[in-house]
């Protein structure tokens, strides 16, 4: 009774914490009582635990469970803290497949206790949390080493959906043998075997790009996996946490998606990039690039009365956030005024890039959202684009033949003029041209970011 | 109603409390909130405790003992790297 009023407080907290998440100002707040309600949880847990067969449980396991927790801990604060910030995606990424990777041993455990007797809701959720666990490991483990750099570019071979359904279809077989009351365990380590390889299989082939869907996805179907889990073994905190989790990063994920304006499948099904460039060619703009010095830059930089900076990936690539906060202070100092303007996918991540800035100590209230900076655009006097490209680019508005056509954009184009900071005349991630970097009112300056950055400062400094 | 149902009413209760809760997130909170809620599924470690105490056998304490470091490590990792996320999230002095 105790235990399940207990968790009842529990899964109130986790609400109120993921509805304080939802806004800045409470947003830590709430991460604090989703923790609260989880340490909850925890000690409400501990009466219920009970050895195999109803025997209480021998002190060796309590030592155990102990160490592990303890090991846990430390590993995970080790991770939490050490982590840099731009590096924040892959952190999560392994956090996740730890949690998918613990729900599939714990109803692989559970399994191996199934009597004849056990009802057939309990098998099939088992195998679900089985499955969807399994593969949230080994694809989170996927993702965290596109994310790193590794296998840059996606993975495609031939008849690749074929091998992916045949899998499936093996797996769905052995499902069906284990749910007819076949319980060997032999079984069930082939069937987790191949939901591994499927997480492989079907992260492989997603560009590096695309990791923070996926990873929003995985994290989804962990929560999915530990809710079934939850089911397999009565409890009720863990399948309320669990499909609270999967509910709300499915509609995350959604969102995500429709930042980049791609549908949620195209984004897993077809490695971006085959889309066809050619047909873009053909509406390259007239004009020409004219690049300028920092000099000039610097000068155009000082003059304008306000100013609106649009950092991109490029930016978090190059770890240059603490040199673009020196320089939004140094113009500020001067009485330009400064904003951010924050494309929902910049960074590596949806909100990625208010994490950057927020660690370089830039007040969240100074940063814009896409959608109210873009009716002032026209009154901006200078667009300073660092490291950003396919979310200025004019042809997702413009060019209906265009792979982006349709992607909400900033409309940078729209300011007096436009600095745009680039490392050289390279395409961004969609592949495409940008006609921005073509227009009058565009000044390219070349150069890796941090460098470029950090002469400006210097410049206006001076001058 | 069976337990089996009610249950299964909580589940589909969940569903939609989810999906309402999340509806209208500006995006510069997707981050923090992708590893919240991550770490909130770390709930799995309860699941990891009550398995590894009726574990029989070497295998099953071996699978217990790593569900509960996978658990554990999802759990205070992930609460403590969106804490650390969030602490940053200032408004202007």
């Amino acid at each position: 009774m105790i235990t399940s009023l207990a968790f009842l407080i529990a899964a109130v907290l986790f609400i109120l914490g993921i509805k304080m998440l939802a806004s800045p100002k409470t947003a830590r707040k709430g991460n604090f009582i989703a923790g609260v309600g989880m340490v909850l949880a925890l000690l409400a847990v501990l009466p219920q635990l009970h050895g195999s067969h109803g025997t209480s449980v021998s002190l060796g396991k309590w030592l155990l469970m102990c160490v592990g927790i303890l090991l846990g801990l430390v590993v995970g604060a080790a991770g939490a803290y050490k982590v840099k910030m731009t590096a924040m995606p892959q952190m999560v990424a392994l956090f996740n497949g730890a949690g998918g990777g613990a729900a599939a041993l714990v109803a692989a455990i559970e399994f191996a206790h199934l009597t004849p007797t056990s009802s057939l809701v309990f098998v099939i959720s088992m195998l679900c949390a089985a499955m969807i666990g399994a593969l949230s490991l080994s694809g989170s483990i996927i993702a965290f080493f596109k994310l790193e750099g590794h296998f840059d570019k996606p993975v495609t071979y031939p008849a690749q959906q074929l091998l992916n359904g045949l899998l499936f279809v093996i797996s769905a077989l052995l499902a069906l043998v284990m749910t007819m009351g076949s319980h060997g365990m032999v079984l069930m380590c082939l069937f987790l075997l191949i939901a591994l390889a499927l997480g492989v299989l079907m992260v492989m082939p997603i560009g590096g790009a695309d990791m923070p869907v996926v990873i929003s996805l995985l994290n989804s179907f962990t929560g999915l996996a530990v809710a079934a889990d939850g089911f397999a073994i009565d409890n009720v905190a863990m399948i309320i946490a669990g499909t609270l989790v999967g509910s709300s990063g499915t509609i995350l994920t959604l969102a995500m998606c429709k930042a980049m304006n791609r549908p949620v499948t195209n984004v897993l099904f077809s490695a971006f990039g085959k889309v066809d460039a050619t047909a873009s060619a053909a509406a390259a703009s007239t004009g020409s690039v004219k690049s300028v010095h920092a000099d000039e830059a610097a000068l155009l930089l000082g003059m304008a009365g306000r100013l609106v900076i649009v950092p991109g990936y490029g930016l978090a690539v190059a770890q240059a956030q603490h040199q673009v906060r020196q320089l939004a202070d140094e113009l500020a100092k001067k009485g330009v005024e400064v904003v951010f303007a924050i494309h929902p996918v910049a960074g590596r991540m949806p909100g990625h890039m208010n994490v950057l800035l927020a660690e370089a100590d830039v007040p969240y209230d100074q940063l814009i959202e896409m959608e109210s900076i873009n009716p002032e655009m026209d009154r901006v006097d200078v667009c300073l684009v660092i490291g950003a490209n396919d979310v200025v680019n004019p042809a997702a508005h413009e060019d209906k033949s265009s792979p982006i056509y349709g992607m909400p954009i900033i409309e940078a184009e729209k300011s007096g003029t436009v600095i745009v900071m680039k490392r050289s005349m390279g395409k961004g991630f969609a592949g495409i041209e940008n006609a921005l970097f073509l227009r009058d009112n565009c000044r390219m300056l070349f150069g890796d970011a941090k460098a470029s950055l950090q002469e400006l400062v210097t410049l206006v400094k001076a001058g | 109603m069976t337990v089996e149902m009610l249950i299964f009413v909580i589940f589909v209760l969940s569903v939609f409390l989810g999906f309402e809760l999340i509806s209208k997130v500006p995006s510069m909170l997707h981050t923090p909130l992708m590893s919240g809620t991550n770490a909130i599924h770390g709930i799995i470690l309860l699941g990891g405790m009550l398995a590894l105490a009726e574990a029989d056998g070497f295998m099953q304490y071996t699978a217990g003992f790593v569900a509960v470091v996978l658990g554990s490590a999802n759990v205070f990792g992930g609460f403590m790297v969106t804490d650390r996320m969030l602490q940053m999230f200032k408004r202007k002095k």
